[in-house]
């Protein structure tokens, strides 16, 4: 297959220096076409993601962050579709030849090879993605089994060392017990020990920390990160929380409105953003720093309906640094402004 | 702690138990301990946050306040506007309904929260009503008030809450709230629903309104840094308890109780620089329905000693405003932020 090759160098040799990327996403565009209008969930997003590093997603509701994930696994709902792009995935551990998930059938047997195997998910609330009936040492046997060649006490034992390596304590008793009989955060790292049981080389994490305690959090975070260091994953994070993007990512993506506004390095969209929305985001967050009873600045008016996205830059009606004429008018592109540094603004351009 | 007048609200002892039931016979086999003892005041005008984790009580402790749970034990003494000092356990069902409308609430989710059926004006209006303004010109004219005051257009009184965004709902609602023109507002999780750069619109709000208005907010959050933002004094619950109240630049600069400590460093912060710095509690709360003996954090305190496993720690003044419930909280040298 030259499909490797066959890759327009366009965006990902700007963003990042390293060659390869395990994920490489063009121009994707996933729209649900409803009796209200069409809504451009997704519209024009592309990034790289390379092994053993985090891209944290983050963004408001509406962003697309969540479609994104979706469509790299196939699974958006009806009736939203793929209409444009290219989903570049290296088989086989990150070894095989790339492959345009987009082109393959989102039920066909390839995609469910990959789904769950070679790229597994994790959402944000456990409980709602466990079988409430079947105990959870079962559903991971289900997923090891459904992946790979081995007879069911094998399995279990597999599963039982999944646990015991996401932190889960006595997983011999665990592992026959209910999702309800566990609490959140052990729910979580269940769920973590059954999305890793097939030692996938990418792990979409959507919102994964988002409904647990700050405490329980921490714990989830520290084990993320050790599993990636002994595994070597590369994991898409994400989030709308910019302290977990902070602590977790290497790059990171700022999505608004179904675009990709700017993607760069960690230390770049925190210390030097670009995007007037990157920037009034920023400023807007409470921080657990600020002086007591500190004003915030926040960021006019609120996401846009979906149903009346804006013309010409989607972010132009909150911008502070609107230019009538330009924005209103016209959509701009993510062009590089530094190394590994993206942006989508007139500003740049 | 202020010394003329009385606070707006003082809580002594505040207890709230659910039992347990089981079996056919529906008998009680134990109780969740869900708010365990809780003693604070809040002074006119000011904001307390009330923080801690899911199931700790806080929710509990400002329904209580509120009378919407009929707590289990304690007192509740709320200065009327008249100027009396009154302890609503004792109201009759008229008074209780007259001192309701000195305390309102702001609910977490404006999704839910909102009749979707009622307009604007019926439902900033209801509470308007449901205290005999019964002229509906009247009610429009103060509706529309209201509406102005929290940000929002009085053209659109006659909207249905679908037709907002979730920023825009949490106005409704805090203009719901202010209608009867209440002293004392509870707001529980006011931020929690909202998008990040909304967050910030509605904090603002609640400021500025507290000014205007000179409102003293009890303020529930789960978040630290929201808290930070709206508080003059914070209490940190755990597991049915209050474990540390103090001014909320004392408290985060110099926690005193190993609880606030952990809880603080394990917020994430948005600065890449600062990563790595956490620490990371082991375990998981306690179980309200069957707590540790001693001192219900010692499971996971890194500090904890002998006596912290067997004996109960006070509720102690350990300086001017400042108090906590830890044995080792003049010894410990804990770091907060800043």
């Amino acid at each position: 297959m030259d499909s490797a090759t066959r890759r327009t160098p366009t965006l990902g040799d700007a963003v990042t220096t390293t060659p390869e990327p395990l994920l490489s996403v063009r121009n994707l565009k996933t729209h649900f076409a409803q009796d209200e209008g069409l809504v451009r969930a997704v519209d024009g997003v592309s990034f790289d993601l390379h092994p053993g590093t985090t891209l944290g997603v983050v963004g408001e509701s509406g962003c697309g962050k969540s479609i994104t994930a979706r469509s790299i696994l196939r699974i958006v709902d009806r009736p939203g579709r793929i209409v444009e792009g290219e989903i570049w995935f290296k088989r086989d551990g990150g070894a095989g030849p790339a492959i345009d998930l987009t082109t393959l059938p989102a039920n066909g047997a390839e995609m469910r090879a990959i789904r769950g195997a070679e790229i597994a998910l994790i959402f944000q609330e456990p409980m709602s993605s466990f079988s409430p009936v079947h105990s959870i040492g079962n559903q991971i046997v289900e997923a090891i089994r459904l992946h790979q060649p081995v007879d069911a006490p094998q399995a279990r034992a597999q599963a039982i060392e999944m646990l015991r390596r996401v932190g889960v304590s006595t997983p011999e008793q665990r592992v026959d017990q209910l999702a309800h009989q566990l609490s959140g955060g052990l729910r979580q790292r269940a769920m973590i020990a059954m999305a890793l049981s097939c030692q996938p080389t990418l792990l979409i994490a959507d919102e994964p920390t988002t409904a647990l305690d700050v405490t329980t959090q921490t714990q989830i975070l520290e084990l993320m990160r050790q599993l990636q260091r002994e595994d070597g994953m590369a994991i898409m994070l994400i989030t709308h929380d910019l302290g977990v993007v902070a602590e977790m990512a290497t790059d990171v993506a700022v999505m608004y409105l179904g675009r990709v506004v700017e993607q760069a390095p960690v230390d770049a969209i925190f210390h030097a953003p670009r995007h007037p929305y990157t920037r009034a985001l920023l400023r807007s967050i409470p921080r657990i720093r600020a002086r007591a009873r500190e004003r915030l600045t926040p960021i006019a008016g609120s996401v846009p309906h979906p149903y009346d996205r804006p013309a010409g830059c989607p972010f132009h009606p909150r911008c502070a640094e609107f230019m009538a004429g330009r924005c209103d008018r016209q959509a701009p592109t993510l062009r590089p402004v530094a190394s590994g540094h993206a942006v989508s603004c007139f500003l740049y351009e | 702690m202020s010394a003329s007048p009385a606070p707006l609200l003082r809580v002594a002892g505040l207890q709230k138990l659910f039992p347990i039931r089981k079996g056919f016979l529906k008998r009680t086999v134990g109780h969740v301990r869900a708010v365990d003892g809780v003693n604070f005041h809040i002074d006119e005008g000011e904001t307390l946050g009330l923080v801690g984790e899911s199931g700790c009580g806080k929710t509990t402790t400002a329904r209580c306040i509120l009378r919407a749970v009929e707590p289990t034990a304690g007192e509740i003494f709320m200065r009327v506007a008249a100027g009396s000092v009154v302890e609503m356990g004792r109201l009759r069902r008229g008074e209780l309904r007259a001192l309701r409308r000195e305390m309102q609430m702001i609910f977490q989710d404006p999704f839910t929260s909102l009749n979707p059926r009622m307009t604007l004006l019926d439902l900033v209006g209801e509470p308007l009503l449901v205290h005999g303004m019964r002229s509906r010109r009247q009610r429009e004219e103060r509706v529309a008030d209201l509406l102005r005051r929290v940000g929002l257009r009085p053209e659109y009184m006659r909207r249905f809450p679908h037709a907002f965004s979730g920023g825009e709902r949490q106005r409704i609602g805090i203009a719901r709230a202010l209608a009867l023109h209440p002293r004392l507002v509870v707001a529980d999780e006011p931020v929690s629903a909202l998008d990040v750069s909304v967050q910030a619109q509605i904090l603002n709000l609640l400021l500025d309104l507290q000014a205007d208005l000179k409102l003293t907010y009890l303020f529930v959050a789960h978040d630290l840094s929201v808290v930070r933002h709206i508080s003059n004094r914070v209490a940190v619950m755990y597991v049915g308890r209050i474990v540390e109240l103090a001014d909320t630049t004392a408290l985060f600069s110099a926690p005193k109780h190993p609880y606030t400590a952990a809880l603080l460093s394990a917020v994430p912060e948005p600065d890449p620089r600062l990563r790595g710095r956490r620490i990371i509690l082991q375990g998981e709360v306690a179980n309200p329905a069957a707590p540790p003996p001693g001192c219900y954090f010692h499971p996971r305190c890194p500090h904890a000693i002998d006596r912290c496993r067997t004996e109960t720690p006070a509720w102690q003044e350990i300086t001017p405003g400042r108090f906590v419930a830890c044995h080792r909280a003049q010894e410990l040298q804990l770091a907060g932020v800043e």
